[in-house]
């Protein structure tokens, strides 16, 4: 169990430096540089030399990709070559506003998309489950951006309940935060709830052809109760695997809905970057988005290892 | 007297309309000048600003990567947040007047080549130090030295040196230049303690509002200065600038209360917004323009014939309405319009022509092959569409113009001033030898039409020295015809500045000179 937790640890390492060598040479290959963006059109040739001067950007790319690299290794992550802002700290705020939205949308969409789908499961194949099936499809099949511009225009403007946009300031305080982020947050559970209801309808419903189910159900048990108890564990892994993937999701796929809702998360940081060709910023964010999906992956892994007593105790 | 009128005083009285729109109202409705002045007077008691409040502006077109060092400012939210936190020597007025601000005052001496500005004594820095004369020099050096990556390299090039003379600023320049105190109020001049030389960045200035919070790409946030030098501005106890690029979500926010303030306003949608309650759009004719572009060198636009073909081709009506939502005003493929000062409004307009355009297209002995416009959504607002129009219009008249869709990362570096044709725009300056010394001397940096004549240049030499009015006049009406003729732009449209207020925002402006009331609208707005 150790030694797979650190093999995996170690792939995922080399994992984050290939991701990061991608990023560095794909920014490269873009036209035009850091320079040039921050200056935009009114930019002279001499202006031009000085930032572009002082940026470094003058030396090879190979020597800039090694010394940033050299700097994470020391655990140093730069400044941003656009304002001098000290990435780390800058990340930091980021980061956790990200993992703030991303949390409370999780703890509302996967205990509601999991027990929908035994929902769904229990009543298969009538009205309930159809219905569940039909509006959960139906929200994902909508681009986010437009179930944001509805729900932001009836909940915000007609009826003036909430505030349209997301905006989370340092003198917040936890409540004021949640009903920033509450529209956010419902917009999300729409775009997530479908996957993982559907996925869980389906592992349980694959399990439920088993024998022990025919046990179950001949020693007189519940319908819901059989659900619950027998098949749900036994269908435990595909569901985590799942959960695991729309919640890196959350972490890392939200920019639209950041863009909507105004949001300073992760992904307007990161885009906003990447227009200016600020590769320190765009590869310490590329680093923490993969390490987020290595990370759920291995999580999603080990669990379903520990679900499973055959990969458990392995012959 | 009508009910118009009536409302119209009470508009101005509530700061809603400015005096000078007010009076134009009254002259087309018949009213006499000294009528109207009177009811203003009546009405304009109740008009005194009101201090206090919260002002929160949503404004587009800023980004996480940001930075407060005015030299660096490329977007409308660092030139708010200039605006401010920050003093420029000079500024200039909606009627193109120069309103001494930090400078009390300026002359020029030796024919317009030494300007010496007379700095205002006793002007708190927001870190408490008073500013003074060593500061001022060293903030324009900052701006104009060797090493220096400010945006106002270019205007700052023909200072030659700029040195402290008791407490004036003398500058003395390589040529003589009637118009350089327009100059100074460059939003990028902000004047910094010690120049910005060590801390560039701190958002440090004499303005009447101070920095709190700065979080690029989120939010700045202001408190009033109480030691500003000028108690006739900074309206609001605190404000707050956030940075909202979503269109939808701007204009939400607007609507819901969220903020008071909000720039562009989407033309399509503008009519619509304004009829929303407690909404109000503010559309303000203005310097900035939507064009195409030809490189007068490159063939087959070398050829005078096939730019002036293009030139009668497009329909310039047609997308004023179209692109513009009727926004706008028609261009006369000239980059100044009447809101210059010294513009002459005779130069005649040159319509849409299909006769002409064939007539110039066979002149030209053009091969028939396509001709390439190269465009993309990043140009102006609308690009597409307008590169569209301007496509059927030259088939009507048997030109094949074809367009090539370029992509918008990176189109300013790769296709504008380097393809020979394509879609841009200019946002405009505050005078017309600024704005053709920028783009229109053959020697000037962004001379995107690679237009060269050594008449116009002369002219524009000549002009830019001469202290005579009626004499520039001349010279400015003599260039407008010999670019209206033979340059390489094609100018189908002025786009007006659309913002956005809530309806108890008082003290609004229409200001030519950019949007947002040329940035200064949490300066000298205040609540109704």
């Amino acid at each position: 169990m150790i030694k797979l937790v650190i093999q995996r640890l170690a792939l995922g390492c080399l994992l984050l430096l290939a991701a990061s060598a991608l990023i560095f040479f794909g920014i490269e290959i873009l036209p035009g540089d850091a320079a040039q963006a921050v200056l935009g059109r009114s930019a002279t040739a001499e202006a031009l030399a000085n930032l572009r001067a002082e940026m470094g950007l003058g030396r090879p790319a190979i020597v800039r990709y090694f010394e940033w690299l050299g700097g994470v290794v020391r655990g140093d992550l730069g400044v941003a070559l656009t304002n001098g802002v000290d990435i780390t700290s800058a990340l930091a705020d980021r980061f956790s506003k990200t993992l703030f939205l991303a949390f409370w949308a999780a703890l509302i969409s996967v205990p509601l998309a999991i027990f929908l789908g035994l929902l769904a499961v229990r009543f298969r194949d009538r009205w309930p489950d159809k219905m569940i099936s039909a509006i959960t499809l139906t929200l994902i099949s909508v681009p986010e951006f437009i179930v944001g511009y509805v729900i932001m225009f009836f909940v915000a403007v007609k009826w003036q309940l909430l505030n349209p946009l997301s905006i989370v300031t340092a003198n917040m305080g936890v409540f004021e935060r949640l009903e920033a982020i509450l529209l956010p947050v419902l917009v999300l559970t729409f775009v997530v709830l479908a996957q993982m209801m559907r996925m869980t309808r389906a592992a349980i419903l694959n399990v439920m052809e088993s024998a022990y189910i025919e046990t179950a159900e001949l020693k007189g048990l519940s319908r819901f109760e059989i659900i619950a108890r027998h098949a749900f564990p036994n269908s435990i892994a595909p569901v985590v695997n799942v959960v695991m993937l729309n919640m890196a999701y959350l972490i890392v796929g939200v920019v639209v809905v950041e863009v909507v809702f105004n949001y300073p998360g992760m992904g307007q940081y990161l885009v906003d970057h990447v227009t200016k060709r600020d590769v320190p910023v765009v590869q310490a964010a590329g680093l923490i988005f993969a390490a987020v999906y290595i990370l759920f992956n291995m999580f999603a892994d080990i669990i379903s290892i520990l679900a499973n007593p055959r990969l458990r105790h392995p012959k | 007297m009508s009910k118009e009128l009536d409302h119209y005083s009470n508009e101005v009285a509530k700061g809603r309309m400015s005096r000078r729109d007010f009076m134009g109202r009254a002259t087309a409705l018949g009213v006499s000048a000294v009528v109207a002045e009177s009811m203003l007077a009546t009405s304009a008691q109740a008009s005194t600003p009101n201090k206090g409040g919260h002002f929160s502006m949503g404004i587009s077109g800023g980004e996480s990567t940001a930075s407060l060092d005015p030299a660096t400012v490329t977007n409308d939210v660092g030139q708010s947040a200039g605006r401010m936190t920050g003093d420029t020597l000079v500024n200039v007025n909606a009627d193109g007047t120069i309103d001494p601000r930090l400078a009390e005052s300026f002359e020029p001496s030796e024919g317009g080549l030494v300007w010496t500005f007379k700095i205002r004594q006793g002007v708190k820095f927001h870190n408490g130090n008073t500013m003074t004369v060593d500061d001022v020099v060293k903030t324009l050096q900052r701006h104009s030295n060797e090493d220096s990556q400010s945006g106002a390299l270019g205007i700052m090039r023909g200072i030659s040196t700029i040195e402290a003379d008791g407490d004036s600023v003398k500058l003395t320049l390589t040529s003589a230049n009637a118009d350089l105190p327009y100059l100074m109020s460059d939003y990028h001049l902000v004047i910094q303690p010690d120049g910005g030389m060590n801390t560039p960045a701190d958002g440090i200035g004499t303005g009447p509002y101070r920095i709190t919070s700065e979080e690029p790409g989120v939010r700045y946030a202001f408190e009033r200065f109480e030691d500003h030098w000028d108690p006739s501005v900074g309206h609001y106890d605190t404000a707050e600038i956030l940075f909202i690029n979503d269109e939808t979500s701007r204009t939400a926010a607007l609507q819901s209360g969220q903020v008071h303030f909000i720039n562009r306003v989407p033309p399509r949608t503008a009519g619509l917004f304004n009829r929303a309650p407690n909404v109000e759009v503010r559309a303000t004719a203005g310097k900035g323009h939507y064009v195409f572009i030809m490189h007068t060198d490159t063939a087959p636009f070398d050829n005078k014939d096939l730019r002036l073909a293009l030139k009668y081709a497009i329909n310039r009506e047609e997308m004023v309405e179209k692109v513009l939502a009727g926004y706008g005003e028609i261009g006369n493929d000239l980059p100044v319009n009447e809101t210059y000062p010294l513009f002459d409004t005779e130069i005649p307009q040159r319509e849409h022509s299909l006769e002409m355009a064939r007539q110039h297209y066979e002149a030209s002995g053009h091969d028939g092959s396509p001709i390439i416009l190269s465009a993309s959504e990043v140009a102006f607002p609308g690009a597409m569409d307008a590169a569209a129009l301007f496509q059927q219009s030259c088939q009507a008249a048997g030109i094949p113009l074809e367009i090539q869709r370029e992509p918008s990362d990176g189109y300013w570096s790769e296709v504008w001033n380097v393809k020979p044709f394509c879609a841009s725009y200019w946002g405009g300056r505050p005078v017309q030898d600024q704005m053709y010394s920028v783009a229109y001397l053959s020697s000037a940096d962004w001379n995107d039409t690679r237009f060269s004549s050594p008449e116009f240049d002369a002219l524009l030499i000549e002009a830019r020295a001469e202290l005579d009015l009626e004499r520039r006049f001349e010279l400015y009406s003599q260039m407008g015809y010999l670019l209206r003729e033979d340059g390489g732009l094609i100018n189908p449209m002025f786009n007006q500045f659309l913002d956005g207020t809530s309806a108890n925002v008082a003290g609004w402006e229409n200001d030519p000179n950019g949007s947002m009331m040329n940035g200064f609208v949490g300066v000298r707005t205040w609540f109704s």
